[in-house]
């Protein structure tokens, strides 16, 4: 029997509970056993492995729902083992990954792949999300019953829009039958075109092709139009513009069931961060304007976007060291998710608790997943957060297996530096005692 | 003649990293280099023993031979690697093919690349000086300063002056260097064309967007017509090059609504009779062949000033 685990006089935050409060809080094969908000009297204390959590938060296990891990086909970029390993690393007990793989995850047997590269690593949980269409190629219907049955827990093209209104309809209603979310890459591509940054002004000093919002915002108004009108729930992924967020506040204001989420780049940058060709800065939809920025960061206080998701896009280096037309799109997020939002708390944009429903509470509500909790009875999946903690993210302490950061190089403040799956601990940066 | 000036750069990747006064001082290092063009013996000394590699990823005439007849003008050893030949064919990147070449110790690369921002890329991972010969749609710089040179050589001055460019701004790294050098040295310059032309943010770069070719071309003292970019029919940009060239291209009429000395500019290749009327780039008005015979003295006025000419 492994030996009971005691977070001591941490920081609890437990959104579901309604608890914010010092504390502490005991793990038993691999569930939670309970939290302590008062004194540790009925803890047998020497009985346990103590963390010492002072000044440091207890919160259930983060999740981020959008991830790319690469693997079956471009393990050189991702593999399962090395992409959840940077999600443990970044506080995340598990992620959602997306179908973009080769071939993609639209049949079972790459869904089973996938779980199971996953159960050998160990590092976390880990959701596969499938293919809406065959191939993801938007041509026709791939098998929602075959991918649920293997483990599949929603349905996305991501990486590109399911451009067919018809194909995107018929995929909200047959998706019913088998309670499967559509989680939408909202792009309309005649619009955004050859495009390989926001349109504007610096795009036109630049010389380089523009990605106009609307590209965006026109589809996330179609996808809406089509959840509304079938009365099925739909989850819009990385909105990066003020309108999108005003389609969604709108559309949530006359009940439609969507939800949203955003990444971190979103609510920290903004196009300028392309600067003289930084292909670190590449990504689809590109980064946007310092109003949109604002606009994601209202979104984010105020419950229009439910959730941070990293859309973290792993690329080796001769996929970003070129020509920024020819770059690949896509920046890592798995590692910077927890200091980034952590500013936004810091900058007082969103409370604590919001934090930990962003990131754990409401992808664990929206993919109808465990988790999210510190109820007792619940798996032991818990992040422990030094919110004082500043660090450099330098490129040699990057786990994943690809480096492409916008934000190499940058002070941060706030990491995860204990990790717990099912009680079993799988990063660990306290500090020295 | 006095030309002295700290021209303190060692890439020239576009009009946006010079001063007036670095601009000023091509102009008339160029306006001195001019000189040597027209003796029997067409050669100096100054780059006796400096090897310059053009390197072209786009089919080029005028630009390319125009940079190799400078430096040999000059006294260079010259070398052309063309896309067609590359290694770029064969899958290398940008980035190795730029390694290799520094490995030969080459004192300048003059690049020509269909991506924007490829001339920096290289300035970043070879100790050579770079030169951009146009990089996608973002900038070109020597022709920005040839045609800088033209204007001057026919106005005196180029503060105050009207410029108007008409056409696809949007494709146009020639009016991108043009509106950022004329608007730098206080010229007033106007654009114009279909909408779908002009793109969004034009007028951070210096230019004023005029709703008609009418208006924009109005007591001008220079006329600019684009190339139409035939290549780019994908895109529904224009419906036909007919009804552009009824419309926007340029013809007696609105040459009559410029100043009556107004010069008229292309920056070639020209789709004569549609962005401008074939009898006015021959007639009196045009300075087209007068901007290639100036290219070349530009040209050697910036190959001389990044191998260190320009120490005042």
């Amino acid at each position: 029997m492994a030996q009971p685990l005691l977070l001591k006089n941490g920081r609890l935050i437990d959104p579901v509970n309604n608890i914010d409060s010092p504390g502490h809080l005991l793990i038993e094969e691999g569930r939670i056993k309970g939290v302590y908000l008062g004194d540790l009297a009925s803890i047998p204390e020497e009985k346990c492995q103590v963390i010492d959590a002072k000044g440091k938060w207890i919160v259930p296990g983060l999740v981020d729902m959008h991830v790319h891990l690469r693997e079956p086909g471009q393990e050189y970029k991702e593999t399962v083992a090395s992409g959840t390993k940077a999600a443990a690393a970044g506080g995340f007990t598990a992620v959602a990954c997306m179908p973009n793989t080769s071939p993609a995850n639209d049949n079972e047997t790459v869904t089973s792949f996938i779980l199971a590269k996953a159960k050998e690593a160990g590092f976390a949980k880990v959701y596969p999300v499938a293919s809406i269409s065959h191939h993801s190629d938007g041509t026709c219907l791939a098998e929602f019953g075959e991918l649920k049955k293997a483990g599949a827990v929603a349905l996305s093209d991501d990486g590109r829009p399911v451009e067919n209104s018809q194909l995107m309809r018929r995929a909200l209603e047959y998706s019913a039958h088998y309670d499967l979310l559509l989680i939408s890459h909202s792009e309309e591509m005649a619009l955004s075109g050859n495009g390989v940054m926001n349109e504007g002004a610096l795009a036109t000093r630049l010389g380089l092709r523009g990605i106009p919002s609307i590209a965006e915002e026109i589809m996330i108004y179609r996808d809406l139009a089509l959840a509304e009108y079938v009365k099925r729930p739909i989850h819009i992924a990385h909105i990066s513009t003020r309108e999108s967020v005003d389609l969604i506040r709108r559309a949530k204001g006359k009940g439609c069931p969507v939800t949203a989420e955003t990444a971190p780049h979103y609510f920290t940058l903004t196009e300028e961060a392309v600067g003289d060709y930084n292909t670190a800065a590449k990504m689809n939809p590109p980064l946007r304007s310092k109003d949109d920025r604002l606009a994601i960061q209202e979104g984010l206080q105020d419950g229009t976007i439910d959730v941070i998701a990293t859309d973290h896009a792993p690329h080796a280096r001769q996929e970003k060291e070129v020509e920024f037309d020819l770059a690949a799109n896509g920046i890592i997020g798995l590692e910077t998710s927890v200091p980034l939002a952590l500013a936004l708390v810091r900058d007082e944009i969103i409370t604590a608790t919001r934090m930990i429903e962003l990131m754990s509470v409401n992808p664990c509500r929206i993919l109808g997943v465990e988790g999210g909790s510190l109820s007792p009875g619940a798996s032991a999946d818990i992040t422990l957060i030094d919110p004082h903690r500043v660090f450099t993210y330098e490129e040699k302490a990057v786990v994943s297996k690809s480096k492409n950061s916008p934000f190499l190089n940058w002070s941060l403040q706030g990491k995860a530096v204990t990790t717990i799956l099912a009680g079993r601990i799988t990063y660990s940066d306290l500090d020295p005692a | 003649m006095e030309v002295a000036h700290k021209f303190s750069h060692k890439h020239i990747l576009g009009l946006e990293q010079f001063s007036p006064d670095d601009i000023d001082f091509l102009l008339r290092s160029a306006a001195s280099f001019k000189e040597i063009s027209t003796r029997q013996i067409k050669k100096v000394p100054a780059l006796r023993g400096r090897t310059v590699i053009n390197l072209f990823f786009e089919p080029s005439t005028r630009t390319r031979l125009s940079f190799e007849v400078a430096a040999k003008r000059m006294s260079a050893d010259t070398f052309n690697v063309s896309a067609s030949t590359s290694s770029l064919k064969k899958g290398e990147t940008l980035i190795d093919t730029a390694r290799n070449l520094a490995a030969m110790n080459p004192d300048i690369i003059i690049i020509r690349h269909a991506h924007s921002g490829a001339p920096g890329l290289l300035a970043q991972h070879t100790n050579a000086s770079i030169i951009n010969a146009g990089d996608g749609t973002h900038e070109h710089p020597s022709q920005g300063l040839l045609d800088m040179m033209t204007v001057l050589e026919k106005k005196g001055r180029l503060a105050g002056l009207k410029i108007a460019i008409i056409g696809d701004i949007a494709h146009s790294r020639v009016a991108h260097s043009n509106i950022i050098g004329f608007s730098k040295m206080g010229a007033f310059v106007s654009v114009s064309g279909p909408a779908t032309l002009l793109p969004m943010g034009i007028e951070q770069l210096g230019a004023t967007i005029c709703a008609s070719v009418d208006e924009a071309v109005t007591g001008a003292d220079v006329i600019m017509a684009l190339r139409i970019q035939t290549e780019r029919q994908k895109d529904p940009l224009i419906p036909s090059l007919r009804e552009y060239a009824t419309f926007f291209g340029i013809n007696k009429r609105l040459l009559a609504l410029a100043k009556p000395d107004a010069i008229i500019m292309h920056p070639g290749p020209m789709n004569r009779g549609v962005e401008l009327d074939s009898d006015l780039a021959d007639g009196a008005h045009s300075v087209i062949l007068e901007q290639v015979t100036n290219g070349v003295a530009i040209r050697m006025a910036l190959l001389y000033a990044i191998m260190g000419g320009g120490e005042g």
